[in-house]
């Protein structure tokens, strides 16, 4: 196990890094440009001087490799640094990595949006296998009932229908006809008291409640398919034949042999979390990381979309990984040595 | 009898005293804005739009802004130099201000012309990467004479020389806390960039960049009694439609910014009754460019380029004809885009220059009311025949445009009435959109900017900011015109070269009295509308909401739509 884990970590570094020169290049490729949002009214001359002070004249290696510096040497030193409060080396002339809309560094913005995001859309994704779970069971263990049916429609409807639209609707209906819940997320809101907690939990409702939504029936279904397979399986027949009460033969010996690749999917869904939802984020105004991307992209900023992309691609790497690993050890059938 | 009216009135008059004392700073707590496009800095010379000139208007003020009828108010100055007063030098190339006695920065300290020296020499760096450089041309020095008194000196005479330190463009910048950050170090200053210190009504207490601004109150704002808000948050980002309905329906927020939206759906959300929807007109015009090259692709390297001093020696095949451009300009019905696409955002427009309306002229009307039966006369006339298809051609050439703009539905939808008025008269019409990053991208290696204009018709916006339009109208003098030779920088995109053009651009730069500015600047208008080198369609305002609760708003198409922003209050 510990040989294949690291065989497959020495496999990803030289992957993520034609991963980052594929990003760059296809970024530098793109007829896109940073003053392009300026208004008509600032003259060619000094949209030529902002560009090369966004250091746009070099040659592409050139940016490349300064590029490669600051993510791999200069951040990472940078995060030592505020982590221990200690200076290393000659940490005045290290350049970080600026983005070029804020020109501040990318690093910090990332930082400052994590948060959000990982409340958001990460509850959602945690509510979502908490309700997906149970309905996938009961509905594979009673397939074609009512429940069946009625959760079988309903999941449709929550997969195929858009976030944005959902989205949309919760708002007209919550925020404009009832009036239960706000309609801009405030980010400047701090849990300091039981009443802020309170409009916390409001102003998260309706993000949370879309996302879980559709990720709900997503796995809901995965869950009811992997259930499907095994109810039909020999030792199933051999539990019940034992004596086995219905309750244990589902709750022990089916779920936890169908969990298996439900967990892995699962596990494999968390970087999708950290890439956030992007459209939801937008629409509800929720400072994330999907609703930085989106302004980065618009916004022709390429350190930015670079960064972003480029910390999604490791994070994808990394739990396909820990997928591999988790597959391991739930099932003992598989083994990587 | 006449001791109780006394009394009476006196009592009345203490009265009205005691309101207007009342007013007292920080009294109507919090101001919500909701910008759909958030800020991304709060320093207006490194910014990428207007969101952030709005946003860093409420802080860095100027010596002067424009008020909503274009009038110049003094903010910072004691008052507007002019020739009458001395401000201004007889041989118009400098001009000195004066600073208003006891002005502090939000930190207490005072302000000084040190800062606008400052503020000068940072935005004329050319490491510094300016966006507003352009406020900052033709200056020779700027200079402290004393501490109050700042004396600018210009290369060449300038009859408007209101440009820096005029307008939200080009405010004062606190010269204590930007000194390390001119040249290079501009990109790297993060924490100046996000936190100015300004002189104006609010000091910025949090910025999330692209997200959210907090200000506060300053406390050392010149009127004791303003601003009536403690606190201001500018949220940013969503859309435009949700942020229209944040104010006009829920009522989450109190100003809405740059309202976007299709004119039905406003007017239903107002009908609401919790807000007000208010416009003001700029010198906005969407504007259709008349191609006068050939942009055929199989001219490799000349396509689209003016060749030859006066005479075109690389005319497009059919727009170059003059009553071809009449009658494409003679087809639309220019209220029919209106209505559907921009409602109480747009006017029809006979003009590049509607506005200030002093400068706006009358002799181009023809254009108000569409009229098909000439246009198709005229062309007739000029021996462009339909063909089987029901297209005009004359000599093996027809009138087939390929008319390109940028990626957005109300211009799409512009161009699809478009389309189908022109057809009216036996022209063909291919229709092509742009994303906005790569059609004003201004990427030299890209065939499809607008400054290439690759195409026969080519459709977009453009304005000037202040309220002098000679930089803007010398953009279609012959040297302005987009080819290879200056890499596509100049602003004249049809490649239209007129020598009486040229002439009149030329006195207008040495004419200072108003009255020959104005009939000049009609003038070079009326050229260009009467040749038709551009077809103006749409004067653009823009649009945003208030909510009935607040009292002060004063839509401005010149400056900072939060310009007096110190004098708004709750009801």
């Amino acid at each position: 196990m510990i040989h294949f884990i690291i065989r497959r970590i020495l496999i990803a570094i030289p992957t993520l890094l034609v991963i980052s020169f594929i990003i760059f290049a296809i970024l530098d490729l793109a007829p896109n440009d940073p003053t392009g949002n300026l208004p008509m009214t600032v003259p060619a001359e000094v949209r030529e001087k902002i560009r090369e002070s966004l250091g746009l004249g070099q040659p592409m290696h050139v940016r490349f490799g300064k590029w490669m510096v600051q993510f791999f040497v200069n951040e990472p030193l940078n995060i030592l640094q505020e982590g221990f409060g200690i200076t290393i080396g000659d940490a005045e002339n290290r350049t970080r990595i600026l983005s070029w809309a804020t020109r501040s560094p990318v690093v910090d913005l990332i930082i400052q949006r994590t948060p959000q995001t990982l409340w958001v859309v990460g509850l959602s994704y945690l509510f979502g296998i908490l309700i997906a779970i149970p309905i996938g069971i009961i509905s594979a263990y009673k397939q074609y009932s009512w429940f069946d049916q009625v959760g079988t429609f309903i999941t449709m409807v929550g997969f195929s229908i858009p976030t944005f639209f959902t989205g949309m609707v919760a708002i007209i209906i919550f925020s404009v006809q009832l009036r239960w819940f706000p309609m801009i997320y405030d980010t400047t809101l701090e849990i300091n008291s039981w009443e802020n907690f309170v409009l916390q939990v409001k102003q998260m409702f309706m993000p949370v409640a879309v996302l879980a939504l559709y990720n709900a029936s997503q796995l809901s279904r995965f869950m009811r398919a992997s259930i499907l397979d095994n109810l039909n399986l020999d030792y199933v027949r051999t539990a019940r034949a034992k004596g086995r009460s219905e309750k244990v033969v589902l709750l022990i010996h089916v779920l936890r042999n169908s969990l298996i690749p439900v967990v892995t999917l699962i596990a494999l869904g968390i970087p999708t979390i950290f890439s956030g939802a992007i459209i939801t984020e937008q629409i509800f105004r929720v400072n994330g990381l999907g609703q930085l991307l989106i302004i980065a992209i618009e916004g022709a900023d390429i350190p930015l979309v670079q960064t972003l992309t480029f910390l999604f691609a490791v994070l994808i790497v990394v739990f396909n990984l820990i997928a591999d690993v988790i597959y391991g050890i739930l099932d003992p059938r598989i083994r990587y040595d | 009898m006449k001791k109780t009216i006394n009394i009476l009135l006196s009592l009345a008059f203490a009265l009205s005293l005691a309101s207007t004392v009342e007013a007292k700073r920080g009294s109507d707590g919090q101001l919500n804005l909701l910008y759909w496009q958030a800020p991304s800095t709060m320093n207006p010379n490194l910014s990428g739009g207007t969101k952030e000139l709005e946003a860093a208007s409420v802080v860095l003020e100027p010596f002067a802004r424009y008020d909503e009828n274009g009038g110049l108010v003094p903010f910072l100055a004691e008052e507007i130099p002019t020739v009458a007063n001395g401000g201004i030098s007889k041989d118009l190339t400098t001009i000195t201000w004066k600073i208003k006695k006891g002005i502090k920065w939000s930190d207490g300290s005072a302000l000084t012309a040190d800062d606008a020296v400052f503020t000068y020499g940072y935005c004329s760096n050319p490491d510094t990467g300016c966006t507003q450089a352009n406020y900052w041309n033709d200056i020779k020095s700027v200079t402290a004479v004393n501490s109050t008194t700042v004396k600018v000196e210009f290369t060449v005479p300038k009859p408007f020389p209101y440009a820096p330190f005029v307008g939200y463009n080009a405010p004062i910048l606190q010269k204590a806390q930007f000194d390390g950050c001119a040249g290079a170090k501009a990109q790297e200053c993060t924490k100046q960039n996000f936190y100015p210190i300004g002189t104006g009504p609010f000091k910025v207490v949090d910025f999330k960049p692209n997200d959210v601004i907090v200000f506060e109150a300053n406390p050392n704002y010149r009127d004791a009694s303003k601003p009536a808000f403690s606190k201001l948050v500018f949220k940013g980002g969503g859309d435009a439609v949700s942020a229209a309905r944040a104010v006009l329906e829920t009522g989450e927020m109190d100003y809405a910014w740059n309202l976007q939206v299709e004119p039905e759906i406003l007017v239903t959300m107002e009908k609401a009754g919790k807000g007000k929807v208010v416009s003001a007109f700029g010198t906005s015009v969407e504007r259709l460019m008349v191609n006068f090259t050939n942009p055929d692709s199989s001219l490799g390297d000349d396509r689209s380029e003016y060749i030859g001093g006066n005479n075109n020696r690389n005319p497009h095949p059919f727009l170059s004809d003059y009553n071809v451009r009449r009658a494409l300009s003679l087809a639309i019905d220019r209220q029919v885009l209106v209505d559907a696409g921009y409602g109480k955002a747009g006017k029809i427009s006979c003009n590049v220059l509607p506005a200030p309306a002093i400068y706006a002229s009358s002799a181009n009307d023809e254009c108000k009311t569409p009229n098909v039966a000439e246009a198709n006369r005229l062309l007739d006339a000029a021996g462009w025949k339909r063909g089987s298809d029901g297209v005009r051609a004359k000599d093996g050439v027809r009138i087939s445009i390929l008319y390109q703009t940028s990626t957005n539905s109300v211009r799409q939808a512009t161009q699809a009435f478009i389309k189908e008025m022109w057809k009216q008269i036996g022209v063909e019409t291919e229709l092509r959109n742009l994303s906005a990053s790569v059609f004003f991208g201004g990427d030299i290696a890209s065939p499809d900017t607008y400054q290439k204009f690759y195409t026969d018709i080519e459709m977009y916006t453009n304005n000037f900011s202040g309220t002098d339009p000679q930089t803007y109208m010398s953009n279609w003098t012959c040297k302005e015109m987009a080819q290879r030779s200056n890499k596509w920088g100049g602003g004249n995109m049809p490649r239209w070269c007129n020598p009486a053009y040229d002439a009149l651009s030329a006195k207008l730069a040495v004419t200072s009295a108003m009255k020959a500015r104005i009939s000049l600047t009609k003038a070079m208008n009326d050229l260009l509308m009467q040749d038709y080198a551009m077809i103006p369609l749409i004067h653009r305002g823009s649009v945003s909401a208030h909510s009935n609760g607040i009292s002060g708003v004063r839509m401005n198409p010149w400056d900072s739509e939060l310009w007096n922003i110190a004098d708004w209050a709750r009801k």
